[in-house]
C-alpha cells in the first residue's frame, strides 16, 4: 500500500468529484463555501454552472441525472443556501433521483451558536434526504464523499446532503480513493428470489387478464431495463401501461401499449387495472394519483409487485406475491424463465381480454372539441409532437393542466426523455431541469411545457440559460389560470374560483427580451405550427406564450375518492357524477 | 383490510453515529406510527454498534412497514421482531419513589419486598424502590404503590433479547 495523499479538504472535494467521475456542478456561492469555490477556480475538470436560486440547482441536477443516469451534484453554501435547496432535495426523494447535494456549514466550533448563517442543516435535510452526513473531522471527508455517491445512486436512489463546516474545507488531511471506500452496512438486494421468479410465471401463465403496470423503476434501472420489459411484453403479449414517472420505458406507439393510468390516464389503462385478474407492477409504488380508491382497486385481481425498496411492498396496497430486486435483474430472470418453460399465455382468453380493451380503446377518451378561434392546450401539444417526434428531443414540464396535457399527448418511445416532477408536484421544475438536460445533451432540443403560473416559479433561470448558451425552449400553455386549481374549484368547490386567477401577468414576449432571450406569441390555431417552427430554428433559449383557452378542462379524470371505474370523461360527465364526502378531504 | 392491532418489540442494530436515533424517530413520527418505549445505548465498543428496542402497536401491515421503513435507513444493520422470532425476554427498570409515614409506608416495603423491589434510597419519609420485570409487573406495582404515597416514577422502557444461544 501506498501512503495516503495529504491535501485541504476543500481539494479533496474536487478531486472526490473527479474520481467519482463528475464533470458538472450546479451550485451557487456563499462565505461558507469560499474555499471549494476556490478550488473550483483553479482547475477545469469539474464544469461549475451558477443558477440563479438553490432550488433550481437541485432540479438542473435532477433534469442532469434524469438524462444520463448519472448522479446530478450541487454545491450550495449554509443557512439560506441549504434552507432553498430543500424543495428540490424532497422533489429527488420523492421521485427517487440520485443527487449529491454538498452544503457549506459555519466552522464546527461556532455550530449550535446561531452563527450568522447557521442552519441545522442535517437536522432540516433529514426527513427529505435519502441520508446526510455532517463531516466533522477531515480524516472522515473523503470517505464521506465516496459514501455519499454510493448511497445516492445504489439500491433506490436518492437525495445525499453532505454539510461540510468551513473549518473541515480548510484543514489538511489524508485522501482515499473511491476503491478504498466499502459502505459499513448498506447493501441493497439487487438479485431476486427464484423461486418467486418461478411463482410469477406461473401467475402470468394462468392468466386471462393480464396486465403490466410498469412505473419509474425501470427508468432508474437504467437503459437495459426498458429493452427488457418490451421484450418480455412482446414475449408474453400482455397489455401494458405505465405510469407518469415510467413514461418512455414502452414505447408510446407500441399497439401493446395503453397509454398512462391513473387520474388522468386514458380510460383503456383504467379499465384495464379495474378488470385485469393478473397485475404484474415493476418499479411502481401504487401511489394514490394511480390507485384511486383503494378499496375498489383492481378489486379482482392476483398482484405481483417488484421493487428494489422492500418497504414500497404492501405499502399502500397488500399483493399477492412481492420481489424484490432491481429491474433489470428481475426482468433478466422473468424472461430467461418464461424461455425455458416455453411458456405460452392462455390465447384464447388473452383474445377476448384485448378485445375487450380494443372497444374501450375505440371511446378515444383524449378526443377533445377542436376550436377555429381558440388555441386548444391539446391541440398545441399535437402540434409540438408531431413537430419533435423525428427529432432528438428532451421534454421536461412544470406542473398543472399542461403537464398532465403533455403526459397525454406527447409520445415517448424510450426512457430518460420525459422530465417531470411526480411525487412532489413542484411548479418551478420544468425550466432548471431543461437546463440541466440540456447541459447533458448539448445538441439536443429540450423543451419546457410549462404553464404560465408554474414557470414564474423560476423564470430567473432564463438567465442561467442566457449566460451558458443553453437554448432551452419553453412552450408556455398560458391560459391565464392556475389551470389545474381552477378545475378542482369548478369540480369540487361550486364554481368558486378562489385566487386562482392571475392578474397582472408579465408579457412573456417581452420578459424573453430581457433576458436576452427570443419571444414569440401565438394566439390562434393558425399561429401554432408557425410558432413552433420558429422556435425550433431560432438559436439560444426562445420563449414561446401559446395564448390557449382559458376555459379547458383535463379529461379523463377519476375524481379524488373515486373508483377507476367511476372516470369522468368529459364536460359532460360532471354533472351525473358527483364527487363524495371523502374525496372532498383528499388532495 | 386488516385493523387488528397488535404489540410488538423490535430491536434494531444501528452505527453509534450522530443523528441515528433522530433518524428512526424522526421516522416513526414522519409517518404516524407510535411508539410505546424506545431504549438505545450502545453495545458493541470497537465496532460502534447500538442496539435500540422500540415496543410499537399497528395492524400486521404496519407492522411489517415500519420494519420495512427500518431496514432502508442507511446506517441500520439489523432489524428483527422479537414477537414473531420466537420466545425471548422483555425486561424493564424502574426507580419508584414513594413518600409517607405510618402505616402507609410499612404497607409499602411489604409490597416491594413482595415484588422482590430493592430499596436503594431511604428518608425517614420516603423510599425510592428499584425493579426489574416485565411492563407488566412494574405496571402493577407502581398501581399499588399509588395510595401508599407514590410521587415519583422513572422507568427506562423495555430491554429485549431472544432466548436460546444465537445472537440477534
Ligand atoms: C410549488 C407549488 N405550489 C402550489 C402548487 C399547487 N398547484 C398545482 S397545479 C397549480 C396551478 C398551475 O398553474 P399553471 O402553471 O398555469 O398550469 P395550468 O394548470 O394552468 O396548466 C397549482 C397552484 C404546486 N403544485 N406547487
Ligand atoms: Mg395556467
Amino acid at each position: 500500500m501506498t501512503g495516503h495523499t495529504e491535501m485541504l479538504g476543500a481539494t479533496m472535494v474536487l478531486k472526490a468529484l473527479a474520481d467519482q467521475g463528475v464533470d458538472v456542478v450546479f451550485g451557487y456561492p456563499g462565505g461558507a463555501v469560499l474555499p471549494i469555490y476556490d478550488e473550483l477556480f483553479k482547475q477545469n475538470r469539474v464544469r461549475h454552472i451558477l443558477v440563479r436560486h438553490e432550488q433550481a440547482a437541485v432540479h438542473a441536477a435532477e433534469g442532469y441525472a434524469r438524462s444520463t443516469g448519472k448522479v446530478g451534484v450541487v454545491l450550495v453554501t449554509s443557512g439560506p443556501g441549504a434552507t432553498n435547496a430543500v424543495t428540490g432535495l424532497t422533489d429527488a426523494l420523492m421521485d427517487s433521483i440520485p443527487i449529491v447535494c454538498l452544503t457549506g456549514q459555519v466552522p464546527t466550533h461556532l455550530i449550535g451558536n446561531d452563527a450568522f448563517q447557521e442552519a441545522d442543516t442535517t437536522g432540516i435535510t433529514r426527513p427529505c434526504t435519502k441520508h446526510n452526513y455532517l463531516v466533522k473531522r477531515i480524516e472522515d471527508l473523503s470517505r464521506t464523499l465516496h459514501e455519499a455517491f454510493y448511497v445516492a445512486r445504489s439500491g433506490r436512489p436518492g437525495p445525499v446532503v453532505v454539510d461540510l463546516p468551513k473549518d473541515v474545507q480548510q484543514t489538511r488531511g489524508p485522501y482515499l480513493g473511491p476503491e478504498q471506500v466499502e459502505h459499513r452496512s448498506y447493501r441493497p438486494q439487487t438479485e431476486p428470489d427464484p423461486a418467486k421468479i418461478a411463482e410469477a410465471v406461473d401467475m402470468m401463465m394462468a392468466a386471462k387478464r393480464p396486465l403490466f403496470y410498469c412505473g419509474g423503476g425501470v427508468v432508474n434501472s437504467g437503459r437495459k431495463a426498458s429493452e427488457l420489459l418490451t421484450r418480455l411484453v412482446h414475449m408474453t403479449g400482455f397489455p401494458c401501461t405505465l405510469t407518469l414517472m415510467g413514461l418512455g420505458a414502452f414505447p408510446a406507439s407500441d399497439k401493446q401499449f395503453l397509454g398512462m393510468l391513473g387520474m388522468h390516464g386514458t380510460y383503456e389503462a383504467n379499465l384495464a387495472m379495474h378488470g385485469c385478474d393478473v397485475m404484474i407492477n415493476i418499479g411502481a409504488r401504487f401511489d394514490d394519483r394511480v390507485t384511486g380508491k383503494i378499496a375498489a382497486f383492481s378489486p379482482g385481481s392476483k398482484k405481483i409487485h417488484v421493487d428494489i425498496d422492500p418497504s414500497s411492498i404492501n405499502k399502500n396496497v397488500r399483493v399477492d406475491l412481492g420481489i424484490v430486486g432491481d429491474a433489470t435483474s428481475v426482468l433478466e430472470a422473468l424472461i430467461a424463465e418464461w424461455k425455458r418453460r416455453d411458456a405460452r399465455a392462455d390465447g384464447k382468453a388473452l383474445d377476448r381480454w384485448w378485445r375487450q380493451i380494443e372497444e374501450w380503446r375505440a371511446r378515444d377518451c383524449l378526443r377533445y372539441q377542436q376550436s377555429e378561434t381558440l388555441i386548444k392546450p391539446q391541440y398545441a401539444l399535437q402540434r409540438l409532437y408531431d413537430a419533435i417526434k423525428d427529432r432528438d428531443a428532451y421534454v421536461t414540464t412544470e406542473v398543472g393542466q399542461h403537464q398532465m396535457w403533455a403526459a397525454q399527448f406527447l409520445k415517448f418511445e424510450q426512457p430518460h426523455r420525459w422530465m417531470t416532477s411526480g411525487g412532489l408536484g413542484t411548479m418551478g421544475y420544468g425550466l432548471p431541469a431543461a437546463i440541466g438536460v440540456q447541459i447533458a445533451h448539448p445538441e439536443s432540443l429540450v423543451i419546457d411545457v410549462a404553464g404560465e403560473a408554474s414557470i414564474l416559479m423560476n423564470i430567473q433561470e432564463l438567465s442561467t440559460a442566457r449566460q451558458f448558451n443553453l437554448p432551452v425552449k419553453l412552450f408556455i400553455l398560458n391560459n391565464q389560470w392556475m389551470g389545474m386549481v381552477r378545475q378542482w374549484q369548478e369540480l369540487l368547490h361550486g364554481g368558486r374560483y378562489s385566487e386562482s386567477y392571475t392578474a397582472s401577468l408579465p408579457d412573456f414576449v417581452k420578459l424573453a427580451e430581457a433576458f436576452g432571450a427570443t419571444g414569440l406569441r401565438a394566439t390562434k390555431p393558425q399561429d401554432v405550427d408557425g410558432v413552433i417552427a420558429r422556435m425550433i430554428e431560432t438559436k439560444g433559449p426562445v420563449v414561446v406564450d401559446v395564448c390557449v383557452d382559458q376555459k379547458e378542462n383535463c379529461f379523463p379524470m377519476i375524481p379524488s375518492g373515486a373508483a377507476h371505474n367511476e372516470m369522468l370523461l368529459g364536460p359532460g360527465d360532471e354533472a351525473k357524477k358527483p364527487i363524495s364526502e371523502e374525496g372532498m378531504v383528499l388532495v | 383490510m386488516e385493523t387488528r392491532i397488535e404489540r410488538h418489540t423490535i430491536c434494531v442494530l444501528v452505527d453509534n453515529e450522530a443523528g441515528v436515533l433522530a433518524r428512526v424517530i424522526g421516522l416513526f413520527s414522519g409517518r404516524g406510527y407510535n411508539i410505546e418505549s424506545l431504549t438505545v445505548a450502545e453495545v458493541e465498543k470497537s465496532q460502534r454498534l447500538s442496539r435500540i428496542t422500540v415496543v410499537t402497536t399497528g395492524t400486521p401491515m404496519i407492522i411489517e412497514q415500519i420494519k420495512a421503513q427500518l431496514s432502508r435507513l442507511v446506517p441500520v444493520h439489523k432489524v428483527s421482531d422479537l414477537t414473531i422470532e420466537g420466545p425471548h425476554l422483555e425486561r424493564e427498570l424502574a426507580l419508584v419513589k414513594v413518600a409517607g409515614t405510618g402505616e402507609k409506608r410499612v404497607e409499602s416495603l411489604r409490597i416491594a419486598d413482595i415484588f422482590r423491589a430493592r430499596v436503594v434510597d431511604w428518608t425517614i419519609e420516603s423510599f425510592v424502590f428499584e425493579m426489574t420485570g416485565s411492563t407488566e409487573k412494574l405496571d402493577a406495582f407502581i398501581n399499588l404503590m399509588q395510595p401508599l404515597g407514590l410521587v415519583d416514577v422513572s422507568r427506562t422502557g423495555v430491554v429485549a433479547i431472544a432466548r436460546g444461544p444465537e445472537p440477534l
